[in-house]
């Protein structure tokens, strides 16, 4: 018999693993019954969440700003948590004109929720500046622009380009939201005396 | 299982305790792959597959805790406390091991209350001792507040909903206040069931839920400093502290003269017991069967127990068992009997072994909580104006304001 290593275990467990769960409840296996609609819906559904744990991320990171003594553009950071809250209703409607539960949680919505709970421990600790918290930013801004951009192709292969156009502009904000963050977290990291909070 | 075991089991709905051996102790192993077996899945598993889990895993864990606390007392028991307490330590492991790891902790923490709250439902609607009931209800308005708090922290810290996990099984609403149960300890002691008159299913199920209360302390004093978040900190620091509150009462209900041995029986017995109303009722085929072995397993330790007990203390298990076990305890929604309790009973208070109406409620009682609650509440700062909507509180958009972070955040529509 030959000693396992470290990948014939992950092997054999990846191969026998069953899937972290199903994208609808059965009830609704008659509405979604193509493949490249089911692959949509779970989408949305990661969006969905992203957005939502979205809003909560820029509450802690307002709060935090009002704590700093580093002068920083709250107002700018309000619009861009309002704007979270606007792209967590429109996915909500376009999940319910596709004819499934927004409240469901899909497997991709799951999966989402695991990769950005490390954001939300890094933006809700006392202990982080606001560089650091930025940083944690950055990373949740840059899957949420590359997940639209995700979104407005998938509807194009649906054929739903009037919810592609919809999605345009919730990108388009999106785009901006990065640029806001890498701008700030830039500004922070060159000027001279900034990044460090006493 | 054996198959017939499983067909008397199905047939007669019933178990005979006192003749049915099980597997031999000798006989029963595992391997490491046995144990690390494929997790359930969070999404699509039924909520009570996750609350049998969470149960049977505190069950286990209290049969450990038992069983060396009994080594220390008992030089003559140590050798058969130890082989059989390293089968019992592999079953927790295989049933702990069964939630998956996209279950956040705080995900868990709100499994593990909607076990609580529906254990000792249905527990308090079983047990025939009207006091031991009221016991059972009392902390159950506790456990119940404790879900509200912690779904308001899952919901404003990580924008999730609740309900993913109780699957609309368990309300959502605020129980006896989390700041009213900080008690003077003696007020949470009650008296106990008196061994020679206690009916088994009474013994069942103190056991039952003391050992559900102290896995969920153990739980949240493991898990509270995993957070960044210092409301989060505070919130399990504080609930931490009415666990142990549960577990103080839970354990003060069990006769504390019965004998180490009979206690042991007991543990054993109330470890078959579970395991059956699992088994009887299990959904998910793959841990049913994980159920009907482990049931096994327990007849083969009661059997060991049962000779010991009249090797050392020359009396028949009888005295202490029951022949055949009580009706299982049945894992089914208990809403409305939680929403009749709740309506007659949050504002009872403890006095000592007694319940009091909340204006008779001791000073000594007043004057702890006064003082822990001195520099505020993190369980009123958490869920203060908060009400679960499907999908989280982001929904309430249509009454103009969320509430976030300490502050009402108005949003363009």
């Amino acid at each position: 018999m030959h000693p396992e290593t470290i990948s014939t275990i992950r092997r054999e467990y990846f191969m026998n693993a069953p899937k972290v769960g199903s994208i609808e409840p059965p009830e609704q296996k008659t509405i979604l019954t193509t493949t490249g609609r089911r692959l949509l819906v779970d989408k949305l559904g990661e969006r969905l969440a992203f957005e939502r744990t979205g809003v909560r991320l820029y509450e802690a990171v307002i709060l935090k700003c009002g704590a700093s003594a580093l002068d920083l553009p709250t107002d700018r950071l309000r619009e861009i948590r309002d704007q979270e809250i606007e792209h967590f209703f429109l996915l909500q409607d376009a999940i319910r004109e596709l004819g499934a539960d927004p409240t469901v949680q899909t497997p991709c919505a799951d999966v989402i929720g695991v990769a950005s709970a490390g954001l939300l421990q890094v933006v809700t600790d006392s202990r982080t500046d606001m560089a650091q918290t930025l940083n944690a930013i950055l990373t949740a801004e840059l899957t949420d622009n590359a997940g639209w951009e995700l979104l407005i192709e998938l509807c194009l292969q649906e054929e739903l380009s009037d919810l592609a156009d919809r999605f345009r502009r919730a990108y388009r904000q999106e785009a901006e939201h990065l640029t806001t963050i890498k701008s700030l977290l830039t500004e922070m990291m060159t000027t001279p005396g900034r990044t460090l909070e006493s | 299982m054996t198959i017939a075991l499983l067909l008397q089991v199905r047939a007669s709905m019933s178990l005979d305790l006192l003749n049915t051996k099980g597997i031999p102790v000798k006989k029963q192993g595992f391997t490491w792959k046995d144990l690390v077996r494929a997790p359930i899945s969070k999404l699509d598993s039924d909520a009570y597959t996750k609350i049998r889990i969470i149960l049977m895993n505190g069950i286990e864990h209290e049969a450990l805790r038992f069983s060396h606390a009994c080594a220390r007392m008992n030089a003559d028991l140590q050798a058969d406390l130890a082989i059989i307490r390293r089968v019992e330590h592999h079953q927790e492991t295989m049933i702990n091991w069964l939630l998956p790891p996209d279950m956040s902790p705080l995900e868990t923490t709100i499994a593990y209350e909607q076990v609580a709250i529906e254990v000792t439902a249905a527990v308090a609607q079983m047990e025939p001792d009207e006091y031991l009931s009221q016991v059972y209800r009392f902390g159950l308005l506790e456990d119940f507040d404790h879900l509200y708090r912690y779904s308001a922290l899952m919901d404003r810290l990580e924008g999730k909903d609740a309900s993913q996990i109780l699957q609309g099984y368990t309300d959502i609403l605020p129980g006896r206040p989390t700041i009213d149960e900080h008690r003077h300890p003696i007020d949470d002691l009650r008296k106990p069931y008196d061994k020679k008159f206690a009916l088994p299913i009474t013994k069942m199920h103190a056991l039952t839920i003391l050992s559900g209360e102290q896995q969920t302390h153990n739980y949240y004093l493991n898990i509270g400093p995993l957070f960044a978040d210092p409301v989060a900190r505070l919130l399990y620091a504080e609930i931490a502290s009415i666990e142990e509150q549960h577990v103080t009462q839970y354990e003060s209900i069990v006769d504390p003269t019965e004998t180490w041995l009979e206690k042991w029986l007991l543990h054993e017995a109330n470890e078959v017991y579970n395991y059956y109303s699992c088994a009887e009722q299990e959904t998910d085929s793959r841990i049913r069967s994980i159920w009907e072995r482990f049931l096994d397993y327990e007849l083969g330790h009661l059997n060991h127990v049962c000779e010991l007990f009249k090797k050392y203390e020359r009396r028949d298990p009888a005295e202490v068992l029951a022949e055949e076990l009580p009706a299982p305890i049945q894992y089914t929604s208990q809403r409305e009997f939680v929403r009749k309790t709740l309506a007659n009973e949050v504002d009872l208070r403890a006095d000592a072994t007694t319940f009091v109406p909340k204006d008779k409620e001791p000073e000594r009682s007043l004057k702890h909580r006064s003082k822990i609650n001195s520099q505020g509440s993190p369980s009123e700062a958490v869920a203060s104006d908060y009400r679960w909507i499907p999908g989280g509180e982001i929904n309430a958009r249509e009454e103009g304001a969320i509430h976030a972070s300490g502050d009402h955040l108005h949003h363009s529509p």
